[in-house]
């Protein structure tokens, strides 16, 4: 049996014919990773005694976790040398739902970039993950290692964390569902953050029905998050309707310039013909701040790691360099311990909330960010949805883009006003380049509406293949 | 004098709840190293700030007492510094909207009040413990994430005498609201202070000093003494004085700069993105309000009105808000109409009994109706002197015994009666012709020698002025 070809609901039915069982899932799995891992390199620290992590409960179906998700007596790293070894005492309020749910987690973890600094998983202490689809590109990021795995049925489903697009931008790389809930609808607790105003966990899936199941499981208000919402949990998988008519959906003429692949412009614009002859209505609309996105997200993202990441300093755990002194011993300890992305990231946020340039760079941005929210507010007074390419590319090559750092960020252009707009987004397949590379389609709905986003995305799922692909490894 | 100093007070107050700021964990004093964490004080990654709604129920109550106004909309920001002591490497504070602002405190100094102004009263969290040894430092992380209030004055005060008051006035309103401990030596109340010179009747400011390192109000005092000293040392050689931190040394009675590197420190401050602001509802306001006790200045304005105390007396009447309660208790039954007795027997011998066993004088185990019984028979000479009163109110404290029981035990009960008190006079008169001649030609000074003979043989017992009195009839009569 190749059971680990399967979604998590075809795998629930077998289980519930008894058909199948837990045990027989995880160890399918095993058998997988150790067949394919050695080439897409999705899991980090593989080699290690604890591969999967215990299943205690008989009708689980096994999460693939992202390294920056905690995991209580497994190692939690950030793929950061600074956090060798760490292993933390407590799981992620995210774990705890999943394990109380009656599934279970896999103890290797997803290969990211470092503290999730990234678009290609190029920035990770253990080295890179490479795309199913061509082992010579990148997978995405920063959540390339989830996105990979489920991608290469080395996972069922996976969790990912987005920030700017990390999630999303790596599903459409690799052609699987990535969803980004709205901010505050799954706890933040344990996971081990970036820029907290900005990270959400979010589900990465080999289709939108699975995505909605594991949404059911992680969502809900979490009294350990002050930044949690205090709502009730819709069940998702009601909003699994293969209907689209009569849906109103924006096209941002800002997300249709310079920039964007002809390729992949083409392709989207085939998925909005489809969804258009499935009964929903498409106006082109404006979102003019839109321009700002990116170095706004630079600036607020930054200066909330580089005050994160103060913590990582050898004094209580992970990586302490040998040193004379304390200050000497912070240096060396970060010196050694951070990457290169890590370290302009944390100069840059550091310089941006630096006295004499708050007002100039971070208050501004926190202005600017005010108004993107609002572009959005306007825009869903009289649409339900909108829909974008959610990368300008497919999946580029190794090292393709390591060298140019501003390149690189432009890779999220499309996804990063939806964290700092504090909505929900979800990337669905929607075709292939010529070189076979998966292109993914962006949905965005308004605060909490992550309903509208299952629907529409199911919708257009139930009516193409895309999402039945799989790559050749 | 030709300068005036310029201080300005910034105190950090510890607010006793039961579980620290953002966390669960225990804020309780003295226990064993790293017993009181958790991965949210231990700044552990991925984990988050939660915080405690009595903290901010507390330091609305201080804001309020300090006569502040409590803004609206609140937020919690990030102070980011490293430290050892701060395992997130910063301190969640708050920045550019504090809780409240623009109060002030009244202080009293020499029978009349000066209005000290607060800049700001504002919540964060306490950083740990650094415990430095031979070879390495250790690091307690137990006081990490206590509620901490920072209060702030304006540059109000003009002498170390003023900065006392004022931080003993501080204590004693705070203790009212029992919301902290106030305690110097656990380092639940924290005091720095800045300090300039300028000359009398200038308007600009001098170049200030920072002093850290207090241990005591009378430290502070100390410290700013000293540095008004040094400052108009400096400035009178001609010299020029450097903006600078300096720690107070407690043994050698002086200040000495700290070594800091150049420029201004940046905390970088920004807002705290794990903690939502909030908005403080008025009627949350109004409700908290009503919980604030009488406060120490209206109280001491009270027992000046009420029982006809001086200020002197009325003010250390009410620095304790148990002291006050005790005071009145035994203020309202004393029968005389001039309290000024009850004043004197607390504040004096019974405030001396409480500080050698350090505790307050409503918890010596005395009674205010057993403490008025022993002043009314002092009072009433039932006593031979104040001396014995004392030692009965000792007695009093080490048995709980009544002092009507105490008195009878130890025989201390004035011998008043001129039946018994005559035969003694008549003893004396017979054994000392002389003085009775000589009283009787004039000498007035006899008579008292005579009393005293009588006081001798009564072994102290006969109330001296019965005696006088009966002495002097029976001489001039016969």
């Amino acid at each position: 049996m190749e059971l680990y070809k399967l979604t998590a609901h075809e795998l629930l039915e077998k289980i519930k014919k008894k058909e199948t069982t837990s045990e027989q899932i995880v160890s399918d799995l095993t058998k997988r990773i150790k067949g394919v891992d050695v080439k897409v390199q999705a899991y980090v620290r593989a080699s290690s005694s604890t591969l999967l992590a215990p299943d205690s409960k008989p009708n689980g179906i096994p999460v693939s976790i992202k390294d920056n998700i905690c995991t209580d007596g497994y190692n939690t790293e950030c793929c950061s040398k600074i956090l060798q070894g760490f292993n933390p005492p407590y799981n992620a309020t995210v774990i705890s739902k999943i394990i109380s749910s009656g599934n279970s987690f896999l103890g290797i973890k997803c290969n990211m970039d470092e503290f999730a600094f990234g678009s290609s998983t190029e920035n990770s202490c253990f080295g890179p993950t490479h795309n199913p689809w061509d082992l010579n590109c990148v997978p995405g990021g920063s959540s390339g290692g989830s996105a990979a795995a489920v991608a290469a049925d080395e996972a069922i489903w996976a969790l990912g964390s987005d920030t700017g697009g990390s999630i999303r931008q790596p599903a459409s790389f690799c052609g699987v569902v990535g969803l980004k809930p709205t901010y505050g609808r799954v706890s933040r607790f344990g996971l081990i953050a970036f820029a907290s105003s900005l990270d959400q966990i979010g589900p990465l899936t080999k289709d939108v029905e699975d995505a909605a199941l594991l949404m059911n499981t992680i969502s809900g208000y979490d009294p350990q998050d002050s930044t949690s919402i205090n709502t009730p949990v819709p069940d998702y998988t009601k909003a699994l309707i293969n209907d689209v008519k009569g849906i109103k959906v924006g096209i941002p003429k800002e997300y249709f310039v310079e920039g964007l692949d002809p390729e992949v412009k083409k392709i989207i614009e085939e998925a909005i013909n489809k969804l258009k002859t499935l009964g929903a209505q498409f106006k082109e609309v404006s979102l003019p701040h839109s321009e700002y996105a990116v170095p706004v997200y630079y600036i607020i993202a930054t200066a909330e790691a580089s005050s994160n990441l103060a913590r990582f300093d050898g004094v209580q755990y992970g990586l302490r360099a040998k040193a004379e002194g304390l200050v000497d011993m912070y240096k060396k300890t970060r010196s050694l311990g951070f990457g290169d992305e890590a370290k302009r990231r944390i100069l840059l946020g550091t310089f941006a909330l630096s006295h004499g340039y708050y007002d100039a760079y971070y208050l501004r941005a926190l202005k600017v960010r005010t108004l993107i929210k609002q572009d959005f507010d306007h825009i869903f007074k009289d649409f339900d949805c909108i829909i974008t390419p959610t990368a300008p590319t497919s999946a580029f090559k190794i090292g393709e883009k390591v060298d140019d750092p501003l390149k690189m960020y432009l890779s999220d252009i499309y996804t990063i006003s939806v964290n700092l707009a504090g909505i929900p987004a979800i990337s669905v397949p929607c075709g292939f380049t010529k070189e076979g590379l998966p292109v993914g389609l962006q949905i965005l709905s308004k605060h909490l509406n992550e309903e509208m986003l299952f629907r529409l995305a199911y919708t257009y799922e139930q009516n193409t293949e895309w999402h039945k692909m799989k790559p050749k490894l | 004098m030709k300068y005036e100093a310029v201080i300005g007070l910034e105190v950090h107050l510890h607010l006793n709840t039961k579980t620290k700021a953002f966390c669960g964990c225990s804020t309780e004093f003295g226990n064993a190293p790293n017993s009181q964490v958790c991965p949210v004080c231990l700044g552990f990654p991925g984990s988050l700030p939660v915080y405690n709604q009595t903290v901010l129920d507390y330091a609305i109550k201080v804001a309020l007492a300090l006569n502040c106004k409590v803004q609206e909309y609140t937020k919690f920001d990030r102070k980011n510094y490293f430290y050892p002591d701060l395992p997130k490497n910063y301190q969640v504070s708050q920045y550019d909207l504090p809780l409240s602002i623009r109060g002030f405190l009244d202080i009293e100094l020499g029978g009349k009040f000066k209005r000290i102004g607060i800049t700001r009263v504002h919540m964060e969290e306490d950083a740990g413990k650094l415990i430095h040894q031979e070879d390495i430092s250790l690091v307690d992380f137990n006081r990490t994430g206590i509620p901490l209030l920072e209060i702030v004055s304006e540059p109000d005060i003009n002498s170390p005498e003023e900065a006392y008051e004022y931080l003993a006035t501080l204590k004693s309103t705070i203790q009212y609201l029992d919301v902290s401990d106030c305690d110097m030596e656990k380092g639940s109340l924290r005091c720095d202070a800045n300090i300039s010179l300028r000359l009398a009747g200038a308007k600009t400011l001098g170049v200030k000093t920072e002093l850290k390192n207090m241990n005591s109000f009378k430290g502070v005092k100390d410290a700013l003494s000293y540095e008004i000293k040094r400052q108009t040392e400096v400035l009178d050689s001609g010299g020029k004085l450097t903006q600078d931190t300096r720690l107070w040394d407690a043994k050698a009675q002086e200040t000495v700069a700290m070594r800091t590197k150049e420029g201004a420190k940046d905390y970088r401050y920004f807002p705290e993105p794990d903690l939502p602001p909030f908005i403080i509802k008025e009627d949350k306001v109004a409700e908290i309000k009503k919980t604030i006790p009488e406060l120490p200045k209206e109280k001491m304005q009270r027992f000046i009105k009420d029982y006809g105390l001086s200020e002197y007396d009325a003010k250390a009447l009410v620095a304790s808000k148990k002291g006050a309660l005790f005071a009145e208790e035994c203020l309202k039954r004393f029968s005389d109409k001039n309290k000024k007795p009850v004043a004197n027997w607390i504040i004096g011998p019974l405030a001396a009994l409480a500080g050698s066993r350090a505790c307050e004088t409503s918890e010596l185990g005395i009674f205010p109706e057993s403490l008025v019984e022993l002043i009314e028979l002092v009072e009433k000479k039932q006593i031979i002197s104040n001396l014995s009163g004392k030692v009965v109110l000792e007695e009093m404290v080490n048995t709980a015994k009544t002092a009507q029981t105490i008195i009878t035990e130890k025989s201390l009960a004035q011998i008043s009666d001129s039946g018994s008190l005559n035969s003694v006079i008549e003893e004396v008169i017979r054994e000392n012709t002389k003085s009775v001649t000589d009283f009787k030609s004039g000498k007035a000074n006899a008579l008292m020698f005579l009393v005293g003979q009588v006081m001798r043989k009564s072994s102290g017992k006969a109330n001296p002025k019965v005696v006088q009195e009966l002495m002097r009839e029976r001489l001039e009569s016969a």
